[in-house]
């Protein structure tokens, strides 16, 4: 066995989506802490202050724009290897069973990997249009770009209701994902071992319901209270 | 508890070969006692079945006390019917009351073809076995067994995993028809023992692409094969598997 086929296994398949995703929550708890300053109370007369800075220094700094490439590279690999487990695991009972288990032996979130996952994407493509695109397009192409305020931003995106709406059912989708991922990547990498089994199932609850929480109650608190507090 | 007789319908999986397609069948059988096993009540049907000039339903079984591994039937959704760690043979009717629908499917798996209505093909399994789950040192006779010390968890773990009995109800029940729990279990046994040290690298690569060859699905530890298992054998031996492949890789097996 080589590398280049090392990768090409079952198992091999697997650790690819696995590394992927243990790197996307790595990211998920920096993206997390970073945002999660809009909730730093201001001195009089700021609005955002301490979260504007963050972005504004993750938004300019080269090294973050290095890894964000490997951020990207990471998803799509995570994205693509994710699908194609999913769909060729599909084809291996050609007959569908008349009855089937169903919840009796197994979760339904740990049977809607694919499912969970696109709706994610789904919610990425529309996240990546709001926050991403028009700073990055500008510090590319224009010449007269300066990082656009990403809290008046925020504020301004989430007056729409609609909006909001579809970042918490992203966040919901999130927090099923990981249920199942969290637990399943540490468990794909062989480290579930006896003694700590139940430890990383506990730490992986408490993961995927805290980080997405905290995630959605970033468009609920600027729809309610941000706009109308400064 | 109370004996008691039942009448019930039976809903099962007919197909003449793995080149047509397969149908179900509804039957009515009566008088079946809570005291027989569900493999009895098979019997009662099919005597019944030739009495009536009909083709009896052809199902595998063997040892009829849960050693084996035969007796594979899916049962209203279940690998083995309802009963956790248990296998068909000894399932018992008490489970069911008089009128019930039983849904009887074979295992459903690219991997396991059909060769008659509940008979299906697991010699991929076999095959499984032969690219790896074996020692090739030869033993002569039986040595004294203290000659060998074994760590006692690693005993009682590599006989944990070694009390597989590659019934495949691990791939019926997966939803990517996996065949992990099987293969990890066989691997388990071997890599913790010393026996099985010269071939370890060689062997959880060997079986793996084996596994792949025959057509199961990649585990996405979703542990339906764990519930169902007739033995208990645990997830823990897929994270086994796991490191060992890893470990394969990273060392590097001689095998190209
Ligand atoms: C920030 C976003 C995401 C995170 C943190 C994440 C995390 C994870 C983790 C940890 C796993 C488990 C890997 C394993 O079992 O070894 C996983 C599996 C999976 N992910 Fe994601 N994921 C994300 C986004 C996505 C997206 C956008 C898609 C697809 C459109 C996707 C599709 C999948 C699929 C299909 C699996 C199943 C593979 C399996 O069951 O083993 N994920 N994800
Ligand atoms: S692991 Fe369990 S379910 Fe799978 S073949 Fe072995 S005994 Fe049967
Ligand atoms: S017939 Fe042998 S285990 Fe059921």
């Amino acid at each position: 066995m080589n590398w280049k086929n090392a990768f090409s296994t079952s198992i091999g398949k697997k650790i690819l989506v696995g590394g992927t995703g243990l790197f996307l929550i790595l990211f998920l708890v920096v993206h997390c802490y970073v945002n999660a300053m809009i909730f730093w109370p201001d001195e009089p007369g700021e609005t955002g202050k301490h979260f504007t800075e963050a972005a504004a220094f993750m938004g300019g700094n080269v090294a973050i724009r290095i890894m964000e490439i490997g951020l990207f590279a990471g998803l799509i690999i995570h994205i693509v290897q994710g699908l194609l487990l999913w769909s060729q695991n599909s084809k291996r009972r050609p007959v569908r069973y008349e009855v089937s288990a169903g919840n009796n032996t197994s979760r339904w979130y740990s049977r809607s990997m694919g499912l969970l996952g696109t709706l994610i994407l789904l919610f990425l493509i529309l996240h990546l249009y709001h926050f991403w695109a028009p700073n990055r397009y500008g510090q590319a192409f224009d010449a007269a770009w300066r990082e656009e305020d990403l809290y008046e931003k925020m504020v301004k995106v989430f007056s729409q209701m609609w909006v909001v709406v579809v970042y918490v059912l992203g966040c919901v989708s999130l927090a099923w994902h990981l249920m199942h991922g969290f637990f399943s990547a540490f468990q794909t990498f062989g480290l579930t071992t006896h003694r700590y089994k139940a430890t990383i199932k506990s730490v992986g609850v408490a993961f995927s319901i805290l980080i997405p929480l905290i995630f959605a109650a970033m468009p609920v608190y600027l729809h309610f209270i941000g706009s109308s507090g400064h | 508890m109370q004996h008691y007789n039942m009448n019930l319908t039976l809903k099962v999986w007919r197909q003449r070969s793995n080149k047509v397609k397969g149908h179900f069948e509804s039957f009515q059988v009566k008088n079946i006692s809570s005291e027989m096993s569900f493999l009895e009540m098979f019997d009662v049907l099919n005597e019944q079945l030739v009495a009536e000039g009909k083709d009896p339903i052809a199902f595998d079984h063997d040892c009829r006390e849960g050693i084996c591994g035969m007796c594979s039937m899916y049962i209203n959704g279940r690998a083995h019917g309802p009963w956790t760690q248990n296998t068909t043979c000894q399932l018992h009717m008490r489970e069911y009351k008089d009128g019930d629908t039983i849904v009887v499917e074979p295992w459903r798996a690219e991997s396991f073809p059909v060769i008659r209505d509940l008979v299906v093909d697991r010699s991929a399994f076999d095959r499984i076995i032969g690219a790896g789950g074996y020692v090739s040192v030869n033993t002569g006779n039986a040595v004294d067994a203290n000659s060998l010390p074994i760590e006692k968890q690693k005993a009682d773990e590599a006989f944990a995993a070694a009390s597989c009995i590659g019934c495949g109800a691990c791939v019926a029940a997966c939803p990517n028809a996996s065949a992990m729990l099987f293969v990890s279990a066989k691997i388990a046994h071997l890599a913790l023992l010393p026996q099985g040290e010269p071939e370890r690298k060689n062997r959880a690569v060997n079986m793996i692409q084996q596994m792949d060859t025959e057509g199961f699905g990649s585990c996405t530890n979703i542990g339906a094969c764990e519930a169902e298992c007739p033995k208990g054998i645990s997830l823990e031996n897929i994270a086994r598997l796991n490191r060992e492949y890893v470990g394969a890789i990273f060392s590097g097996s001689n095998n190209g």
